[in-house]
């Protein structure tokens, strides 16, 4: 068990969501970076797709009830062991009583916590992503007690040291594919997509990501159709935004770009002010 | 059968199959046995497919797609079947409470299409709605079947908070809040029946291409279903469409 003694800025637990359930209208959620969330569940030797802990901004305060080995991997919270700083992307053992808590954000938005054995909280269609009307609880909250796995023992072996490549956290390009509706925009528009870099508005959360500069237009709505999450709708007063995880299923608006995946994960890890720019990838 | 399709990649291993861009119960009807017979060919690297008013969206694995390749195996299975295969539809009995405590916006509706609230309600409870499909919210059914006099355009600032249960009308179409939601519609009533279940392996009654009635009932009716509906035994009433 983990216990919340404080709570962070916004964390929830996430696998790599539900998946077969989108015709009810459920959305996939799951982790927002999902090559951070495999990379501390692999270092420890987990599935990459176990349940993790995504931390957002500012961490919470969590005392650990049972031994176990975590790893963090993803935004640098400064992560503190009892105090003593403790490195991203190591499995470290921790015992019970131990603290685990944060600092200042270096670099990043989103951070990893995974656990041996993967958290062990409610699972609802396939699923411990945490959402709501979907899952009880929607967002650690103080004096949560979190289930990890104690079953699993044995992480005895220290993998060699590997050297993570920071290159998805630093990047601000973000490669697309031309979505459904591309071809419905001018070329001089199609072209102001890629010449110049687009601002995060305060408008960012796990559904979805507005940016703040404004690409007039006068496409029509579509009518209702399917979308995906890394979809970049292109509302009628020129807002650009982007789907993320949580999105919901259908959208009138028209999905002009397509993120490709790992520029989901790289765009988790932006947040309000930061600059990105777009760059088209052909099929 | 028949019609002009157009074949899109959707991202990475998806393709979005479009048919012509109106809403229409037939295009419905194609989309939904292109549905089931890509479903009957059993193709294993298809692991989703996804129907909209005029689109099916079909989600590959994604190590396992190429697109050149898939589109022609979709166009094949298009170009090969003759007739329409259809699920079983059914027509569902949606109580509904069209009561001034729900109805917050029938007064403005009423004055401003000169009809009286009764009117409405009865021309609202009397069609026969088509279910396209589910999307917005888990359990948010999208109808078609609005009677024409009804169409109300959305609110200029949408509400931050309508109730779960909600019946609104918002342009051409009519709808349930299947839970608490921001939303911009026009409030005329509230369903006390459940449109999505979590903890059940199929979480929603209907289905794309079922029909859906809405049965006008008493605040008293309302508030016997609910409590049934609360203790997890309300039966919601159905017949097999046979047409």
């Amino acid at each position: 068990m983990i216990k919340v003694q404080k709570t962070g800025f916004y964390s929830t637990i996430q696998d790599f969501g539900r998946h077969g359930y989108q015709e009810y209208g459920v959305p996939y959620s799951g982790v927002m970076d999902a090559y951070s969330a495999s990379l501390a569940n692999v270092l420890l030797g987990n599935k990459a797709q176990s349940a993790v802990m995504e931390i957002t901004m500012m961490g919470p305060v969590l005392e650990f009830q049972c031994s176990t080995t975590i790893c963090i991997s993803g935004a640098d919270m400064t992560p503190k062991l009892n105090d003593l700083p403790l490195k991203l992307n190591k499995a470290t053992t921790v015992k019970s009583g131990d603290l685990l808590s944060f600092g200042r954000l270096n670099y990043g938005f989103r951070t990893y916590l995974a656990v041996l054995g993967g958290f062990k909280t409610e699972k609802v269609m396939g699923s411990r992503s945490m959402y709501q009307g979907i899952t009880k609880h929607t967002v650690i909250t103080k004096n949560d007690e979190l289930l990890v796995d104690t079953s699993v023992k044995g992480f005895v072996k220290q993998l060699a040291t590997i050297k993570i490549d920071k290159f998805h956290l630093n990047s601000n390009i973000i490669e697309v594919l031309k979505g459904p509706e591309f071809e419905m925009l001018s070329k001089s528009k199609q072209e102001l997509l890629f010449s110049k870099p687009f601002t995060i508005s305060k408008d960012n959360n796990r559904m979805a990501y507005q940016l703040t500069e404004i690409l007039p237009n006068n496409l029509e709505p579509i009518i209702t159709s399917s979308v995906l999450p890394g979809a970049v709708q292109l509302t009628p007063s020129g807002k650009l935004i982007v789907l993320m995880r949580d999105c919901q299923t259908t959208g009138g608006y028209p999905r002009v770009l397509q993120l490709k995946n790992m520029a989901i994960n790289i765009l988790s890890q932006k947040f309000t002010g930061n600059n990105i720019r777009f760059k088209l990838i052909e099929f | 059968m028949g019609y002009e399709l157009t074949y899109k990649p959707f991202g990475e291993h998806s393709i979005l199959i479009e048919w012509p861009s109106i809403i229409d119960k037939d295009i419905l009807l194609d989309i939904i046995s292109f549905k089931e017979i890509i479903k009957k060919n059993n193709i294993k690297v298809v692991i989703e497919v996804r129907i909209s008013y005029n689109s099916l969206l079909v989600i590959y694995e994604l190590n396992e797609f190429v697109l050149e390749s898939s589109v022609q195996e979709l166009k094949n299975i298009y170009a090969s079947f003759r007739e329409q295969i259809k699920p079983i539809f059914r027509q569902w009995k949606i109580p509904v409470c069209y009561d001034d405590q729900f109805a917050i916006d029938l007064d403005e509706m009423s004055l401003e299409k000169n009809m009286s609230k009764s009117d409405i309600i009865k021309r609202h409870s009397s069609a026969i709605y088509t279910v396209y499909f589910i999307g917005f919210l888990p359990g948010f059914l999208y109808l078609g079947g609005l009677d024409k006099t009804l169409y109300t355009p959305r609110k200029a600032t949408p509400r931050l908070k309508i109730e779960k249960g909600t019946v609104a009308i918002g342009g051409k179409q009519t709808g349930v809040y299947p839970s608490e939601s921001p939303g911009g519609w026009n409030i005329i009533g509230n369903s006390p029946i459940e449109f999505f279940n979590a903890q059940s392996e199929i979480p929603c009654f209907a289905k794309s291409g079922d029909r859906i009635k809405f049965n006008s009932v008493s605040l008293k009716e309302y508030q016997n279903i609910k409590s049934l509906v609360e203790a997890g035994v309300y039966q919601l009433e159905s017949e097999m469409i046979y047409d």
